[in-house]
């Protein structure tokens, strides 16, 4: 297994606000990563550095082997190798579910259009919504909605998924079908950075857990070893909370 | 049954005798307004006299609940207070004072048929003037024999408008780029000629309702573009770029129109070189366009704000460039909000075409001005305005509608 994403010494201030200090965080490839901790503690902010929807001040970040810093031509490139899902979906509203996924296949990757159309119906199906395909965004629910911002991602075949709270905005009883989803993908073999509240699926998936409190990394372990004994005090703390 | 009777408060019982005695009062208050029946009075009296029929008939019909569904349709709407009776009221007898007379002067008492002011002898509009005017009002001073090729040009441009609705989606992104980048200059070299043969007419001969067409439309197809491109402008991280676009607009938002056009039609020449020329026309067709692209980007570029962050963020997360992520996710979502304030923007352009009048081009607006204080036909500014303002009502209504149709169709939420 080799190294995918390598973050060294990250930091990143809004302002005067410190949210990232000096991360430091590899990811092997198909490697599952749980990212936990409370609200503002720089979760979102770090996954979202790893494409570069945020860019950090100091230290290096390296994706699949290219340094992302200013200097980073094609950081298009980069970003068509690493999914993303995010908390409120983010589907293009004036889309059907099937135009949301071939878009960027047919535009950036110059998939033809058939082709791309194929893909984006097996993807669908996988994600169980493939008769929704010709429907809008605004006519689906939130489990859906978010399954079919799963399969748009998907469909740029990418190496690394992200997803910053993809249950987070939904209803208690749509988080099952998407958590299902992203079960199937992990088993399928993608390397996942998650960041989620969702412990059990962190038990049945991950393979480590990283715990963050105040833009930093407090604890990181293999998953059983994580929750059966932290050693962290604001660990313990946070497991008791939150299990 | 007479014992409920109560003359000032109306109650269910007696329902059909207070109906009835409401409608009667209200009839003869309304019969009153247009025959003066009691003109017999004095003025003040007499002046009254109809409101308070009125005024008491609609109190006696004034009755809640009362099964008859006409009636409680009235009483919800127009007659559920003493106060809303009273507008109503005035609103009815502003309508019978205001409209025979306006119908006659433009129907009943006008003249239609003839060819001198002479003909017209009835009190109301000489539409003779139109009539006669008609040609000038829609071609200017454009030579008689040549009006044709304006014809030609505008069904043209229908009929490859037509075109564009009834072939394939694909076919119809070719018709669209020749509509556009094309056919203005099929268009403009048929009206002013000078080639294959046909005979040069200068832009100062043209005029009229057309010239109304010619200017809005190039002013429309160039300062949609440009209003594009200014308001990503000015959203951009470039300093260079967002500045020089803060400054455009708010320059040629901060000028009076008229003014701009004023210096395009007399100072912009002298700071050319001798030998350039720039057809008058040209140069207010390109100040039009500039002072309206202001407007448009300030339009486009509220609907840029109100999209969330997310959907750049989903952009960007797909790999999609600056241009591609605006092309494909931004733009459509942008405009589509933002129709009606696009709609505004160009029924105030087309509004906008007669003050071409200040630099001595004369469109619709300008010919009736001139046909106005033409010594056989003075006095007929009121029909020449009424008929102008027809004009513009039909041109802005199907424009307003059109936008409206758009809306529709682009609405994909539920």
């Amino acid at each position: 297994m080799s190294t995918i994403i390598e973050m060294k010494e990250v930091n990143k201030w809004f302002g005067d606000f410190q949210v990232l200090k000096d991360i430091n965080l590899d990811v092997q490839e198909k490697q599952k990563i749980v990212v936990c901790g409370p609200s503002g503690s720089g979760k979102s902010t770090l996954i979202r550095c790893i494409n570069r929807l945020e860019e950090h001040q100091k230290g290096k970040i390296v994706v699949d082997g290219n340094e992302l810093s200013e200097k980073t031509k094609d950081i298009e490139k980069i970003r068509a190798e690493v999914g993303m899902v995010f908390q409120q979906f983010n589907l293009f509203p004036h889309l059907s579910i099937l135009d949301n996924c071939t878009l960027a296949p047919i535009w950036v990757k110059k998939t033809p259009k058939k082709q791309a159309e194929e893909l984006a119906m097996k993807q669908l199906e996988q994600v169980q919504i493939s008769d929704q395909a010709l429907k809008f965004p605004g006519q689906l629910s939130g489990g859906q909605q978010q399954r079919a911002a799963l399969a748009r991602a998907l469909c740029m075949e990418p190496k690394i998924m992200l997803f910053d709270e993809p249950t987070s905005a939904l209803d208690p009883e749509m988080i099952k079908e998407v958590l299902d989803a992203m079960v199937n993908l992990a088993k399928g073999g993608m390397t996942m950075i998650v960041v989620t509240h969702e412990m059990g699926f962190a038990k049945e998936v991950a393979d480590e857990v990283v715990f963050m409190d105040e833009g930093m990394i407090v604890e990181r372990a293999k998953t059983k070893e994580f929750f059966a004994n932290p050693k962290n005090e604001r660990t313990k703390l946070f497991l008791s909370q939150i299990l | 049954m007479i014992k409920n009777l109560s003359l000032l408060k109306p109650n269910r019982e007696s329902l059909h005798v207070y109906v009835s005695l409401g409608a009667a009062f209200f009839i003869l208050g309304i019969a009153d307004v247009t025959f003066n029946i009691f003109e017999f009075f004095p003025i003040w009296i007499s002046f009254f006299i109809p409101l308070v029929l009125c005024f008491y008939g609609l109190h006696l019909i004034r009755i809640e609940f009362s099964g008859i569904k006409i009636l409680d349709i009235l009483n919800k709407n127009i007659n559920s207070n003493w106060f809303n009776a009273i507008l109503s009221i005035f609103a009815i007898f502003l309508l019978i004072k205001s409209i025979p007379p306006i119908l006659d002067w433009l129907f009943f008492d006008a003249t239609f048929i003839g060819s001198k002011k002479e003909d017209c002898t009835g009190d109301g509009a000489c539409w003779v003037f139109i009539n006669v005017w008609f040609e000038r009002l829609m071609y200017g001073l454009y030579p008689i024999n040549e009006i044709w090729r304006i014809n030609a040009a505008f069904i043209g441009l229908i009929l490859i408008v037509g075109l564009a609705f009834f072939v394939s989606a694909k076919i119809k992104n070719y018709v669209l780029i020749f509509l556009i980048f094309v056919y203005p200059f099929i268009m403009i070299s048929l009206i002013s000629g000078g080639n294959f043969g046909l005979e040069w007419v200068e832009t100062n001969a043209w005029g009229g309702l057309a010239l109304t067409f010619i200017i809005s439309i190039f002013a429309l197809t160039f300062c949609f573009p440009v209003g594009l491109f200014l308001a990503l402008g000015r959203r951009s991280s470039y300093p260079v770029i967002k500045y020089a676009s803060i400054g455009f607009i708010e320059f040629w938002r901060g000028v009076p129109l008229i003014t701009v056009l004023f210096m395009a039609s007399v100072m912009f020449p002298m700071f050319l070189p001798e030998d350039t020329y720039m057809d008058k026309l040209v140069r207010v067709i390109i100040a039009i366009t500039l002072f309206e692209s202001a407007y448009m980007a300030e339009v486009v570029r509220g609907g840029l704000q109100a999209l969330p962050r997310g959907q750049y963020d989903a952009g960007k997360s797909l790999g999609m460039g600056y241009w591609r992520m605006h092309l494909l996710i931004i733009m459509p979502q942008a405009l589509k909000l933002v129709i009606p304030g696009i709609a505004n923007t160009f029924l105030a352009l087309v509004k906008d075409t007669p003050l071409i009048l200040v630099v001595g081009l004369l469109e619709l607006i300008g010919m009736i001005d001139m046909a106005k204080t033409n010594p056989k036909w003075l006095g007929f500014a009121a029909e020449g305005y009424v008929f102008a303002g027809f004009v513009f009502w039909i041109i802005c209504y199907a424009m307003s509608r059109y936008s409206i149709s758009l809306e529709r169709k682009y609405k994909t939420d539920r």
